[in-house]
């Protein structure tokens, strides 16, 4: 019995020693990575923005203007980020990172981008998702322009009751394969459009007022 | 070299016993070679990974993808556990390795996202496959833990081959009979050169969804299979 117990404690002790060596290799990584991988993902996430909103269509600091919609005010499933692209102060594209919860496995997250004075799309593009490679993955715009679609889009144009995937009786296509991807995607740009059209003019005010050096703002652009 | 019969490749994850651990000449290396490119190979005869295998062979470069992973990790793990083999008591050798191939991959996942973002990016969603991947945990059980250094690191990369091998085989023949294509997306991985090595063989060729479902997946699988049994079959008559 005292043999067993011997036994036991070294082993314990072994794999606790191990448990502790793993824990600080991996914490010693992630803080020699967290900086850069922040970095990127601000680079990236700035990329993005741009692929939207060209980076000679606005004159502000766009990946820090950013205000955060409250999902209880609207039906957004999670907090929203909306960055807000002005020119000379003038409101110019509301770029939203909408959240979707009705894909085929996890959350999508997207950029889309409507424009302050007709409420089109100024484009959309996927930035994470945990879709099906080779199915759900079409709508990564490295793999298909399918995302393309949606440009000048608008509630009128097609009408709102056009606003769902093919399958459903609308007007965009779904692509082989996959139907409940582009449908997840198609919803959630009609209902963050439905918001636009409501709220647009209020989210900029907001923004401005809260900044109000923003309409005095230089026009260049170093941090881009 | 001798081919062994069909029934003899079966999972057999003794294939090396203690004593012959630490021999490292050119016959030995050749054998461990050849048992991870053909005899024991993970994906046609080990049957080892099975879920990640499937998932994501849709095409060709999916598969090259997960298989570098493979390869990276299954050589660094073999590596790791060879080194600390006298230290790892018998009773807990099976936490050990989680606890080790856990923290490899994470490791491997933080700096590639930090130091290769665009190839992270691809990469990026196959490597915590690599966690389900028992393919690796089996090779620290079955080779690493009794073989020296050397040995498991050869272990691991050659197995990595092998496994990179079926993968590639099963995203080809799934990207042609699936979509029709071969190499699609492969400007994802090698960047802006890679654009012209996209194949479409067959102009009007519109693509067999099923091939690149999982039911095509599990078929194409059972057809590399059959052939691997008849390739030894003529081998060995």
């Amino acid at each position: 019995m005292k043999q067993h117990f011997e036994a036991m404690k070294k082993a314990g002790a072994s794999l606790a020693l191990f448990a502790f060596i793993s824990v600080v290799l991996v914490s010693t990584t992630n803080s020699l990575t967290k900086h850069k991988i922040e970095e990127n993902q601000a680079k990236m996430l700035l990329k993005a923005l741009n692929q939207i909103a060209p980076n000679n269509s606005y004159d502000n600091d766009l990946a820090n203007s950013k205000i955060i919609i409250d999902p209880a005010e609207n039906g957004f499933i999670r907090e929203t980020p909306v960055y807000l692209a002005t020119l000379k102060g003038k409101p110019v594209t509301a770029i939203f990172e909408v959240t979707t919860l009705k894909g085929y496995s996890g959350a999508i997250t997207f950029l889309l981008g409507i424009n302050v004075d007709d409420k089109s799309v100024d484009g959309l593009r996927v930035v994470s998702h945990h879709e099906t490679p080779g199915l759900g993955d079409k709508m990564e715009i490295r793999k298909s322009d399918w995302v393309l679609g949606f440009d000048g889009k608008s509630l009128g144009n097609p009408d709102i009751e056009q606003w769902h995937v093919k399958k459903d009786g609308g007007d965009f296509d779904q692509f082989t394969g996959a139907t409940i991807t582009p449908r997840a995607i198609v919803n959630a740009t009609r209902s963050t459009l439905l918001y636009a059209q409501e709220n647009m003019d209020r989210i900029f005010m907001t923004h401005l007022n809260s900044v109000p050096n923003s309409n005095k703002q230089s026009k260049t652009k170093g941090t881009q | 070299m001798s081919a062994t019969s069909p029934t003899d490749t079966g999972i057999d994850l003794d294939d090396v016993s203690p004593p012959k651990g630490t021999v490292w000449n050119k016959s030995e290396r050749r054998k461990i070679t050849m048992d991870g490119l053909w005899h024991n190979n993970p994906g046609l005869v080990q049957l080892l990974g099975l879920c990640p295998l499937l998932a994501v062979t849709g095409n060709l470069i999916n598969g090259l993808g997960l298989g570098i992973a493979t390869i990276i990790t299954l050589t660094v793990s073999n590596i790791i556990i060879a080194f600390t083999r006298n230290w790892v008591r018998k009773e807990i050798r099976i936490p050990y390795y989680v606890l080790v191939i856990a923290s490899i991959v994470t490791m491997i996942d933080l700096s590639m996202n930090a130091i290769t973002p665009e190839l992270h990016s691809v990469l990026g969603i196959f490597i915590p496959l690599i966690v389900t991947n028992c393919l690796i945990i089996g090779r620290a059980e079955a080779f690493a833990s009794k073989n020296t250094i050397k040995r498991a690191a050869l272990d691991g990369f050659m197995m990595g081959l092998g496994f990179t091998l079926v993968l590639i085989a099963l995203g080809a023949i799934r990207e042609i009979i699936g979509s029709g294509t071969l190499f699609a997306d492969a400007s994802l991985m090698f960047g802006d050169i890679a654009k012209d090595w996209y194949i479409k063989p067959f102009e009007e060729y519109q693509g067999f969804l099923l091939a690149i479902l999982p039911p095509g997946a599990f078929l194409v699988m059972g057809f590399l299979i059959a052939m691997k049994n008849v390739v030894d079959k003529k081998l060995k008559s």
